[in-house]
């Protein structure tokens, strides 16, 4: 992504800051908030000021599928105003559904253009699964299916970013029996980077440092094996939650209204799923760090984990698997299997007294007979 | 020596589980009664009531700390059994687990019916693991290995040590923790059941044939009757017949 790459009449990010009215430290503050978020050190400010400053807007293509909007919301809510201010609103949105202002085949134009001038240039950020059941028809737009939409325009894009559990992992709509067929960008998409940031929604903070990061450096940021940036998840919720200490302690919430929930204890009994699930809720919080799930009292229900609708309830701690029955957990299971086998080596044992009685018997006479040898 | 009974049998002593096997095998149990207490607490901790500070309690820290300690120890104790399968005697040879020859399933079978269904016939002779046991230890150590995978996989990512982060991939290959926590749980219920069934037959066995199956995972040795000593074809069940 470099920059004589993207034509120079792009205005850089700094002049779209300056151009809004901000201030010369309004921009900084937002360069040093970003700067901690994308996991920097302190001396790296420097870089990323250097970026908004010089870089000219990255060409983005926001494409909505099957989905709830909620991570566009989240972005928006973003806590620094210069996150939407800036980074969606004025600089980078080429082409998005929900925010821009043409409809119509004027949209659709917009699009083409985008995908023809920064060609290989721009980003491709998805938000929703691509419905892949009775030829796509579940969700299609401008006459054409999103699989299509996909395809065009992943082709000549420089990376794509998934936004959300439903690009990363499906989310509810691929929740069994998943009648849609919703499946997950990396699945469709090959030979392309795939930016997996999961969440339902995924923070807002996140969001907007990954494209800082892209922005910042020219590349993806450091992903796990799994897709997703490595500065925001990789850490289980429960690692980082400041209820923590309640936990090892052995307090547990055992109900929604009792005197430990008003206490604050740890709600890993009423089916907090933070121990299993990679988010940085805990270290970021949302709302301009006001408040995350777990602060307001409610357990964590892992939104960000493949699959969180069907790995168990979302109050229990999960023993179960989908379909195996509605009240099936493994300690029913297994107490039934273990009466049964009980039951089984009691019979078993019954039946050895009879078949093999001779045999018993014989072993039994012969060690009486040794008894009644032996003299003392 | 004056008796009405034709049967009073001479009894040889044979050297069967060799110390190492026996201390694999009491380990063994140790950790997996240590690992399946703690496991139930961390899936479902007792709400245990205390006046003391939040600080100065750790119940769950402590009741993890014993299944890690538990588990470390039970999968070098694996490790070491497997190395044992190579190098100890032929009782503790990898072979009684593994059926290679038609020999292992015709006692199989037989072992099926004698001591499953209590057909009547000619009572089976095994003197280390007779076939159908071996081969059901061979799905133990398969538990084993699911036991491992997933439970050093949900410990990589809290572990700064390399042997845990080996086991990263798990994890991933299941699309996260949640999956791998649930498979963990469910096969913990294999031991249960299985600790049921072989303690029974540990039982049954040294009542039906009186060799002393009970203490020889003690002491190690069992005692098996003269006549059956000098028949050749009664060894174990993968073991050549030629073999002196």
């Amino acid at each position: 992504m470099s920059n004589e790459l993207v034509p120079m009449k792009q205005p850089t990010y700094y002049e779209e800051v300056e151009r809004k009215g901000y201030s010369r430290r309004d921009f900084l503050q937002f360069v040093s908030m970003m700067t901690a978020f994308i996991g920097l050190e302190n001396s790296a400010m420097g870089q990323v000021a250097k970026a908004l400053e010089t870089q000219p807007r990255l060409p983005v293509i926001w494409l909505h599928f099957q989905e709830c909007t909620c991570c566009s919301e989240s972005f928006i809510r973003s806590s620094h105003p210069i996150v939407a201010d800036i980074l969606l609103d004025k600089i980078s949105l080429d082409y998005t559904e929900t925010l821009m202002a043409a409809s119509g085949f004027q949209a659709e134009k917009c699009m083409k253009d985008t995908m023809e001038k920064y060609k290989g240039k721009y980003i491709l950020c998805v938000e929703g699964s691509v419905p892949m059941g009775a030829d796509g028809v579940y969700c299609m737009i401008g006459g054409k299916t999103s699989l299509q939409i996909l395809e065009e325009a992943a082709e000549n894009a420089q990376a794509i970013i998934a936004w959300g559990s439903c690009a990363s992992n499906g989310c509810v709509q691929s929740a069994k029996p998943n009648p849609t067929k919703a499946t997950p960008i990396h699945k469709l998409v090959k030979g392309k980077p795939v930016i997996k940031v999961p969440g339902c929604p995924p923070i807002g903070e996140v969001m907007a440092g990954v494209i800082v990061h892209l922005l910042t450096f020219g590349r993806i940021p450091e992903l796990d094996k799994l897709g997703r940036p490595k500065a925001f998840y990789s850490k289980r919720v429960h690692d980082t939650c400041y209820r923590r200490p309640f936990y090892d302690a052995g307090l547990y919430v055992e109900s929604f209204d009792d005197e430990n929930a008003r206490k604050g204890y740890c709600l890993y009994k009423v089916g907090c799923k933070g121990p299993s699930t990679y988010n940085a809720c805990g270290v970021m919080k949302w709302n301009n760090g006001t408040s995350f799930p777990i602060q307001s009292g409610h357990p964590c229900i892992g939104c960000s984990e493949e699959n969180y609708w069907d790995n168990g309830r979302l109050y229990e701690r999960g023993s179960s698997f989908a379909g195996f029955g509605i009240e099936a957990n493994a300690d029913t299971v297994g107490k039934v299997a273990l009466g049964v086998t009980a039951a089984a080596l009691a019979g078993h044992a019954v039946m050895t007294n009879v078949r093999k009685k001779k045999l018993i018997l014989g072993l039994e006479e012969e060690g009486k007979q040794s008894e009644h040898e032996l003299k003392s | 020596m004056k008796t009405k009974f034709l049967h009073v049998h001479r009894l040889r002593r044979v050297y069967v589980w060799e110390l190492p096997v026996r201390y694999y095998h009491w380990l063994n149990a140790l950790a997996i009664i240590v690992l399946i207490v703690t496991g139930f607490f961390i899936a479902n901790p007792l709400a245990i009531q205390s006046h003391q500070e939040a600080a100065n309690q750790f119940t769950m820290g402590w009741v993890r700390v014993a299944h890690f300690i538990a588990s470390y120890i039970f999968f070098f104790n694996f490790l070491f059994r497997i190395y044992w399968g190579f190098v100890g005697n032929k009782y503790a040879n990898w072979n009684q687990f593994i059926p290679t020859s038609k020999k292992f399933f015709r006692e199989m079978w037989h072992v099926f019916k004698i001591d499953i269904l209590m057909m009547r016939g000619k009572e089976h002779i095994s003197i280390g693991h007779n076939a159908m046991a071996g081969f059901i230890y061979f799905f133990t150590f398969l538990a084993f290995l699911v036991q491992c995978l997933t439970g050093f996989g949900l410990y990589a990512s809290m572990s700064t040590w390399w042997l845990p982060k080996l086991f990263a991939w798990v994890p991933i290959l299941f699309g996260g923790d949640s999956m791998i926590r649930i498979i963990h749980h469910w096969s913990m219920w294999f031991f249960i059941l299985f600790a049921v069934i072989h303690v029974y037959l540990v039982f049954y066995h040294d009542y039906v044939e009186g060799r002393g199956e009970i203490s020889s995972m003690g002491g190690g040795w069992k005692f098996i009757e003269e006549e059956v000593f000098q028949n050749e074809e009664h060894h174990t069940p993968n073991e050549p017949k030629n073999k002196a």
